[in-house]
């Protein structure tokens, strides 16, 4: 298994898998009801012209979020 | 667990009243676009009591023509709320509201081309136990997608009526209303298990639920769920609280889990997109993958470091100036209009009180009222055009990192900006913003930035400030920015001030879909544009209606008698009495009572401050001949000889009006978006009190310098 990094750390244009999500939080409960999940393939599409919120892609839709909230996030980077 | 099974709807409601539908489903959906399909103009706008979200009702009929009533409740994401609207959403489905009886069966509205984080919602509403319909919709886009659905395999699974829709374009809906119709709608038949370690508490949580909060079985359970996952559920506005032995067991549980490290809401979340991901991938056959989309191209622009700035720009300033100058026509029309009316009224009738209350206070109240439209209307098309594009979203994307130095997020950006124009939209604009917190901040600090009404008390000061007949174009310009900026700096210093101390909150989340672009749908634009000046003309209408007649009042009584020329009767009127007990308090910023009177009258609108001065101090003048009312001001003096109008008490006057809540129709407005007297009441009192103390320090500062 790949070594995890953070989602606010993934390049613009790099895909990446969720490997783990933390467990409180309602900001975590939202992320997970709206897809971002343990499993779910995530693309960076790009970040705001200033450099904050993240701009992702999942499950064929576009999701913003913070880099704030985006540390917490571990993914595995995808070949 | 699995979920009882049931094969046919309770019939009891289909022949004796009509039959109530919810219309539910995600933000950007279409769901809206659906309503405005099957309800046509058969819509009545409201509100919940107790919150300001926005309840709408329509009518649509069925093949035989009975009519059926449609809910189309707040876009939600989620039953487990996060914001106002979707706990209106959640209270409505789950009947805890006793001012909206429970819907009898549920419309869901899903976006086919992203069909899976759609269906989450879906899946909670099936635990609901009523019988629901989906309506797929966005067929044609789907398509567009590469994607191909089988309908029928998702009408299988799930054991309900599954509509193909293009609610755009009206396909689908004739089908729509046939199923609507039905009086046999099957209850779904999607059965989903609850992960092991939680199956026994959803168990022990219905049992309660059931024996001590008297909830139905099947309610009992979604219940049950949704307390897992739901923060809030124990203590919402409007419902019933739980009771204290439903309330110790879900305690109990959370603790026990806690100990174990079991992340219980995660995993119930979990499983349902597990069970929406098998359902998928038996629905959804992959597409040959496509490139980047017209969406994605477009994005590359409208957010591109560099163009996408230019973008936001040439958008804003659009949005500004038509706000700003496209609305001065209607405006001038109406003042026209009104004043017209009140002419023809003074003709046909014998002079006397009953004429003045009907022509000054009445008629010029309703012109008061009716100003506001066109900036209105205005604002809120573009941002239902904003909307309906899906360009709002990116404009809340780019600013949000500037919005959040303050502690707000980028949707209060729009309302902010509106503000400059007029603040009234700029405060109906506010409802984008989910959280209640940063929304009231919003609403709390938009007035301080500089609206349209202070320009001419600005250019008129400017004028009394720089001797001379004409200004120096740099100098006016110079003044104008400096004023426009103290503003601006005073909102988001406020806004900064409050989010530390008075509306602590999480800090907000940007967590948001950003919808791919679309073409408008100008029947929705219009019909929300239409909806809003509705809303502002019944709620905040009447209110700036009866102030504006207790002004006029003010100015107009005792009656002085008959021979006395204007001067004389404001002076000697309620107002003019009103400015010398004023003038204790406004004489350490160098107001004396006549300018109190001024500052009383323009609480109608700050720019009657102009025209009360030209009252007070007798002379002529216009908006663009400010030149007789000008020297008529230079010339006043204090009883003992000194000065008024100094550079000093000019800029001091100014700075006064860039900070005061000098506006009855904002304070209308802001009673009306915050439910109650509480709000604007605060907000009056630290916008006015930071006007005095700001004044007092620049005059007496200037004083002390020796100005």
């Amino acid at each position: 298994m790949a070594a995890l990094i953070k989602l606010s750390e993934l390049a613009v244009g790099a895909s990446a898998i969720v490997r783990e999500f933390p467990k409180t939080g309602p900001a975590f409960i939202r992320l997970r009801e709206m897809g971002l999940l343990a499993g779910t393939p995530v693309t960076l599409v790009r970040t705001a012209p200033l450099g904050d919120p993240l701009e992702l892609k999942i499950r064929g839709y576009h999701l913003t979020l913070r880099k704030s909230e985006a540390e917490h996030v571990l993914v595995e980077s995808a070949p | 667990m699995a979920l009882p099974t049931h094969i046919s709807a309770p019939s009891a409601n289909s022949t004796s009243r009509v039959p109530v539908y919810a219309l539910v489903g995600n933000p950007n959906c279409g769901k809206s676009t659906l309503f405005n399909a099957l309800t046509g103009l058969k819509q009545k706008v409201g509100n919940y009591p107790g919150v300001t979200v926005e309840k709408k009702v329509g009518t649509t009929y069925s093949q035989h023509g009975q009519p059926i009533t449609v809910i189309d409740l707040p876009g939600a994401y989620s039953l487990a709320a996060r914001s106002p609207d979707e706990a209106v959403t959640r209270d409505v489905l789950l009947g805890r509201r006793s001012d909206t009886a429970q819907p009898d069966r549920i419309l869901c509205i899903v976006d086919a081309t992203n069909l899976e984080r759609n269906l989450y919602l879906v899946h909670q509403i099936l635990d609901l136990g009523r019988p629901v319909i989906l309506v797929l919709n966005m067929m044609d886009l789907a398509a567009q997608a590469g994607l191909r659905l089988r309908l029928n395999r998702l009408e299988h699974e799930l054991g309900i009526p599954v509509i193909a829709c293009e609610a755009a374009n009206g396909k689908g809906i004739i089908e729509l209303r046939l199923a609507m119709s039905r009086t046999d709608l099957p209850l779904s038949r999607h059965a989903w298990n609850v992960p092991a370690p939680i199956a026994s508490a959803v168990t022990e949580l219905q049992a309660s639920l059931i024996a001590h909060d008297r909830k139905a079985p099947l309610i009992a359970r979604a219940e049950a769920l949704l307390l897992l996952t739901d923060q809030d559920s124990v203590r919402v506005a409007g419902s019933t609280p739980l009771d204290p032995r439903t309330a110790e067991i879900l305690r109990g549980w959370e603790k026990r889990w806690e100990g174990e490290g079991t992340d219980w809401a995660g995993t119930l979340v979990n499983s349902r997109y597990e069970a929406i991901g098998r359902l998928a991938a038996e629905v959804v056959l992959p597409s040959a993958t496509t490139g980047p989309t017209t969406s994605d191209r477009i994005d590359a622009v409208v957010t591109h470091p560099v163009w996408g700035w230019l973008v936001l720009g040439l958008v804003m300033l659009l949005l500004f100036l038509s706000i700003f100058t496209l609305a001065e026509y209607p405006m001038n029309w109406i003042d026209g209009r009104v004043a017209a009316l009140a002419n023809w009224v003074k003709a046909g009738m014998a002079p006397g009180d009953l004429r003045d209350l009907i022509t000054d206070g009445a008629i010029a109240g309703v012109g008061g009222v009716l100003i506001f439209l066109p900036q209105i209307l205005i604002l809120f098309f573009f941002i239902g055009l904003l909307e309906s594009t899906g360009y709002m979203a990116r404009a809340a994307f780019i600013m949000d990192r500037l919005m959040s130095r303050v502690g707000l997020n980028g949707k209060s950006f729009i309302p902010l900006l509106s503000s400059y124009a007029c603040a009234i939209p700029g405060i109906m604009a506010t409802r984008t913003i989910e959280d209640p917190k940063d929304r009231l901040v919003t609403i709390l600090v938009a007035p301080l930035m500089s609206c349209s009404a202070r320009l001419p008390v600005y250019l008129l000061m400017i004028a009394a400030l720089v001797p001379g007949d004409r200004v120096p174009l740099l100098t006016k310009v110079g003044i104008m920015l400096l004023m426009y900026a103290l503003g601006t700096v005073g909102a988001f210093g406020f806004a900064w001030l409050f989010k530390r101390t008075l509306l602590k909150g999480a800090p907000p989340l940007m967590i948001m879909e950003l919808p791919p672009y679309r073409l408008p749908l100008f029947r929705d634009v219009a019909l929300h544009m239409v909806e809003r000046a509705g809303l502002f003309l019944r709620r905040a209408g009447t209110v700036i209606l009866g102030i504006s007649i207790v002004l006029w009042f003010l100015a107009a009584y005792p009656k002085a008698p008959a021979d006395a020329t204007p001067t004389q009767q404001l002076a000697q009127s309620f107002a003019g009495r009103a400015g010398h007990l004023l003038e204790p308090v406004i004489r350490p910023l160098g107001f004396d009572w006549q300018i109190g009177i001024g500052l009383i009258t323009s609480f109608a609108a700050r720019e009657v401050f102009v025209s009360t001065m030209g009252v007070v101090f007798n002379a002529e003048s216009s908006d663009n001949d400010t030149k007789p009312l000008r020297q008529a001001m230079l010339a006043a003096r204090w009883p003992d000889g000194r000065m008024l109008f100094t550079p000093l008490t000019c800029i001091t006057l100014m700075i006064f009006y860039v900070f005061a809540m000098q506006c009855m129709s904002t304070i209308a407005v802001v009673k009306r978006e915050t439910n109650g007297w509480k709000w604007p009441v605060f907000q009056t009192v630290y916008m006015t009190g930071t006007a005095w103390v700001l004044s007092l320090i620049v005059y007496q500062a200037g004083r002390g310098l020796g100005f």
